[in-house]
């Protein structure tokens, strides 16, 4: 399925980075990454295991802290928020997380009231039942509502994760490996998805996969991270349009004919 | 890439290995004060989570109570068993009474209650907050904004500090219980003279330090299991040693707060 033209601002920058770095210990993760994602995009994060995915979009999230350089959300800049501001600005962001790190404790129903009736003062039993039934009519997961999570299977958890993210409305998605461990068939259907939160819910959103597949589905931009930073950022026939023999091998592996 | 393997660290001496642990455990030791600090400032502030610490005081309840009334009736009954003989010996074993309720409510009741719901409760509030931790539960509220330290470790504290002094009551009682059947059978001893020979020696002193025991202990026990499983480390070993530790830490400080509270009562008296 061809992804529809998105509406993307390109005078509008939703974010923006610059000279990040982060290590653990030794080990420089990230040495200095400059990134812009525009209103209304969707960048794919492309990049092997263990080369910091995860730990940019825990630092844009406020889930990590620097060691060098500026992340700027929204208008606010990370390194010199206040926690009052953070807290603010955590509700404009939906984090998908790599595992759906769904609460086990609670139904689905409860997943998805949990972040909005902690969120949102007042708000009343109908609009809260409207709510939960708008986004899980968005993941088309209705039936589920009061399934516990464990009894769901991974796409199902994926989708449920997404669906508690968009009930605050959130007008950045960060998606960290959305398609990791599904099989091709639900990973299209998670692509769908992202397309349509995209288009309906105006997010600006930053997909992590080492899923070529996804990437090329939901990608506006793709941006390949490589020893620390981004190598190669562009479409996604611009960036695998090289003989880099770091960057030649990821398309080669995903596409044996 | 090469730079994760030209940082292969070299083994550690053995001084750097003392000196590490050290410094280990007084970074620790201000961990542990921070979050009870943070638990301070964060649990008067509003919302109360009102009907989360209702649900984990039951939850707590729940979880020992079996154990609880088991342990408890049985000490009463092998208490008085035992002590008999030796007060035989002096023909007094009209003492047996007060001297099974001055160990109960005195000693046994808060610190029996205590070790039973280190065991129970503070290892599942390590296990349950660790799993959560390892499965980015606590990160995924705290990005949505939802306050976890609140909603998960300020409910857990209360519920365990309010719990446990009214289980440590229900344990003195099922243990009184046990001694009175036992004399009952024994010494044909009546109800009333019983309940008059035994609360004789009680002061009211001695019922508030055991109270102020049950309160420290159920903190204690709550404060180390949230702490415990709140700061695991990732993966799955993690879970069991959030477990295990907030087991073995908890029993340790009950023991060391035991002896402080003993003293301390000692100069009211
Ligand atoms: N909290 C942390 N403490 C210490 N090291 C960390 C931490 N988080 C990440 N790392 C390290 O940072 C590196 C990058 O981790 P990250 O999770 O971002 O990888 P990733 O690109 O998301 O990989 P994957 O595709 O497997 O999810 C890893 O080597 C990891 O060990
Ligand atoms: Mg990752």
């Amino acid at each position: 399925m061809e992804k529809q033209k998105a509406n993307i601002d390109f005078n509008n920058e939703v974010i923006r980075i610059r000279g990040l770095q982060k290590s653990f210990g030794d080990y420089h993760v990230l040495r200095g990454i400059d990134l812009d994602l525009y209103q209304g995009e969707n960048l794919v994060v492309l990049g092997r295991s263990g080369t910091g995915k995860s730990v940019l979009i825990k630092l844009i999230s406020g889930m990590l802290y620097p060691d060098a350089g500026t992340i700027n959300v929204l208008g606010n800049e990370l390194t010199t928020i206040t926690e009052k501001e953070m807290e603010a600005l955590r509700i404009r962001i939906g984090f998908s997380f790599q595992n759906s790190a769904l609460y086990d404790s609670m139904t689905v129903r409860k997943n998805l009231e949990f972040p909005l009736v902690r969120n949102r003062k007042g708000i009343t039993r109908k609009e809260i039942d409207n709510a939960v039934h708008k986004v899980l009519d968005a993941v088309s997961l209705s039936q589920t509502i009061n399934q516990m999570p464990s009894e769901l299977s991974g796409g199902q958890r994926k989708r449920i994760g997404i669906a508690r993210t968009l009930i605050l409305n959130p007008e950045i998605m960060l998606y960290d490996e959305p398609t990791a461990g599904l099989d091709p068939i639900t990973c299209i259907e998670i692509n769908e998805l992202i397309n349509e939160v995209q288009q309906s819910y105006n997010t600006s959103s930053i997909i992590i996969t080492h899923d070529l597949t996804c990437a090329k589905m939901v990608g506006d931009r793709v941006a390949m991270l490589l020893d620390g930073q981004f190598q190669r950022v562009g479409t996604f026939d611009e960036v695998f349009a090289t003989d880099d023999a770091r960057v030649k091998p990821f398309y080669d592996y995903n596409f044996i004919e | 890439m090469e730079s994760i393997e030209s940082h292969t660290e070299q083994a550690p001496s053995g001084l750097t290995k003392v000196k590490n642990s050290v410094i280990s455990f007084f970074l620790m030791l201000y961990r542990v004060y921070a979050f009870i600090i943070r638990f301070f400032k964060e649990v008067f502030v509003p919302p109360y989570e009102f009907r989360e610490v209702v649900r984990q005081c039951y939850e707590t309840g729940v979880r020992s109570f079996t154990l609880i009334t088991l342990t408890g009736f049985i000490i009463g009954v092998i208490f008085t068993k035992q002590s008999r003989p030796s007060l035989t010996d002096f023909g007094a074993t009209s003492w047996l009474p007060s001297l099974v309720s001055i160990a109960v409510l005195k000693a046994l009741a808060p610190l029996v209650t205590a070790l039973i719901a280190a065991g129970k409760v503070g290892s599942s509030i390590g296990a349950e907050l660790g799993s959560m931790r390892v499965t980015e539960q606590i990160d995924a509220m705290e990005v949505s904004g939802t306050k976890p330290f609140k909603f998960l470790v300020c409910t857990r504290v209360i519920a365990t500090t309010f719990t446990i002094p009214l289980l440590a009551t229900y344990t003195a009682l099922i243990a009184l219980l046990g001694g009175y059947l036992n004399i009952n059978q024994n010494e044909g001893t009546s109800y009333a003279t019983f309940i008059e020979q035994a609360f004789e020696p009680i002061t009211f002193v001695d019922i508030w330090a055991s109270l102020a025991k049950a309160v420290v202990f159920g903190f204690t026990i709550g404060i180390v299991g949230c702490y415990q499983g709140y700061n695991s480390t990732k993966g799955t070993e993690g879970v069991g040693k959030a477990a295990n530790g907030a087991v073995v830490t908890a029993m340790f400080l009950v023991f060391i707060e035991e002896v402080l509270i003993v003293q301390i009562a000692g100069w009211f008296r």
